[in-house]
């Protein structure tokens, strides 16, 4: 069979020659190497200082979507949560009364749209079962909390605000994979 | 007695002291610096600029701790053995000399607490009463881990001593004298024992390594197979105590290195100066020793991985005690010759 990699070795349990009894000369090769790397360029991200880059493809905290008027792209048509694996996405939907066009694209919306992201396991699949491109996973993170209640996100977190726009566009992509 | 000699000693044993701890405070930094830098990252950067301050945070952390001791341990001997540990490594450093006489209000002091006609004996002794500290902290413990690095800890510091003798008497027949300062002064003019004992010099680094429980050799502390061995019990300063008393005999026993091997205060060039200038010039080139040695035994210790115990023991007890032992008759017969005392 044709080895995968270049890197098999022989293994072989032949007694050691002298000179590997003495161990010094492998002790001061150890030596020459820890030396080295005494030298080398460290490759550590020192973290609340500096960020890694995250990946186009990042899925981090979600985001609720409102549209360039400002309203709400939820319909709550459940679609998200139908497509959740770990069942994390509850909602409840509400009708649109006279005088709230202005918050609300369509006439149903959700009240109530709740994640739990100590269910989420940030598969995406919400984003991608979502018909009104309402949902997104966006490159930022779900930061620590000390109580189990208050990882439950409601709408007072999940919806984007409209003085402080997030930005999508990186995983708005209509196309096959292919073309991405 | 002289009031300024017993003010001179006190002070200097003051000093000496604060500088073994200070020494041993920032190896502990150095130490994981070091380790940091040989696995390509940082190391502490967090307390102070560099991390200098990291030694302090670390030892308020340590009394901070809640000082727990197990229901079934000895509770004297539970304090003991930390207490001996630390104060058989402080004490060694006693008859180091440090450097050439200063002359300060016009005294001349030496820069040594206790010049003792046999020194290198004093040293020996009070490191054998070291292994009671691990011993009796391990027993006192009443746990099977900490009995098992004690007693790892006894056999292989025992076993080591012998070699670690036996290499010093070769260096006692060179220099001729017990006490450390006839040792350096020998050694004036870079008649450097390491370069007439490189063997000599190969063992007792080794068996130096073993008595001071440092990698490759810490199986008393092994944490893999005994979940830190002698001290698994300690918490709060008393393992502060144990861990820091491993740095302290670190500093000592480098010290002693380059006392036995490297000419001490000794430096290429020093009989161009005189007075308080080869003094200050004397022990900085002390110092310079020392350190280089303790950054050999940490590289040391970030390179090679543990001993095997049954390894342990063969290399002490079949290659080092025969290897010294011949290497001491060699001598022997080499000084025999050269003074004349067999003549063919």
């Amino acid at each position: 069979m044709e080895s995968l990699t270049n890197r098999k070795k022989v293994v072989s349990d032949k007694p050691m020659t002298f000179m590997e009894k003495l161990y010094l000369p492998a002790i001061f090769n150890g030596m020459f190497i820890t030396l080295k790397h005494m030298f080398k360029k460290n490759n550590t991200i020192k973290y609340p200082e500096e960020q890694r880059v995250f990946a186009p493809v990042y899925r981090g905290m979600h985001v609720l979507k409102r549209d360039e008027q400002g309203r709400e792209n939820c319909t709550a048509c459940g679609l998200c949560a139908v497509a959740c694996p770990a069942e994390a996405i509850t909602m409840v939907a509400g009708e649109r009364q006279k005088g709230e066009e202005g918050l609300y694209r369509e006439e149903k919306y959700a009240e109530i749209y709740e994640i739990n992201m100590l269910r989420c396991i940030f598969c995406g699949l919400c984003e991608e079962a979502c018909p009104k491109e309402a949902v997104f996973l966006t490159d930022r993170i779900v930061p620590t909390e000390f109580e189990r209640n208050e990882f439950i996100y409601g709408k007072d977190v999940l919806v984007e605000p409209l003085n402080d726009r997030i930005d999508v566009t990186k995983r708005q992509h209509t196309g096959t994979r292919s073309e991405i | 007695m002289d009031t300024g000699l017993l003010i001179e000693k006190l002070i200097l044993a003051i000093l000496l002291f604060v500088v073994s701890l200070g020494i041993a405070a920032y190896s502990t930094y150095f130490e994981r610096k070091l380790a940091a830098w040989i696995q390509d990252r940082v190391g502490p950067d967090r307390a102070g600029p560099f991390g200098i301050l990291q030694p302090i945070a670390d030892g308020v952390k340590m009394f901070m701790k809640e000082d727990f001791t197990p229901t079934n341990a000895d509770r004297w001997l539970f304090i003991l053995g930390p207490g001996i540990a630390m104060f058989t490594a402080l004490m060694t450093s006693a008859v180091i000399p440090w450097g050439t006489d200063i002359t300060l209000f016009g005294r001349t002091i030496a820069l040594q607490v206790a010049d003792l006609n046999i020194g290198i004996l004093f040293i020996f002794g009070i490191i054998s009463i070291g292994v009671y500290g691990i011993m009796i902290g391990g027993w006192a413990s009443n746990n099977k881990y900490s009995r098992f690095g004690a007693i790892r800890a006894s056999s292989q510091m025992i076993s080591y001593e012998l070699a670690m003798g036996i290499s010093a008497i070769t260096i006692i027949m060179l220099s001729g004298g017990l006490g450390l300062n006839d040792i350096v002064k020998a050694q004036h003019g870079m008649n450097w024992n390491i370069f007439y004992q490189p063997v000599c010099f190969l063992v007792f680094f080794i068996c130096a390594l073993a008595e001071t429980n440092r990698a490759p050799f810490d199986l008393p502390e092994c944490e893999s197979e005994l979940i830190g061995g002698y001290h698994t019990e300690y918490s709060s300063m008393k393992l502060g105590l144990f861990l820091f008393a491993e740095y302290v005999a670190m500093f000592v026993s480098s010290a002693l290195i380059s006392i036995l091997f490297f000419g001490g205060y000794n430096f290429p060039g020093m009989d161009s100066f005189s007075g308080n200038t080869l003094a200050i010039l004397s022990v900085a080139a002390f110092f310079t020793k020392t350190f280089l040695m303790i950054f050999l035994f940490m590289w040391i210790r970030w390179t090679i991985p543990r001993f095997r115990f049954d390894q342990l023991m063969h290399l002490g007890w079949k290659v080092l005690i025969p290897i010294s032992i011949i290497n001491m008759l060699v001598t022997g017969i080499v000084i025999a010759f050269n003074e004349g005392w067999i003549k063919f």
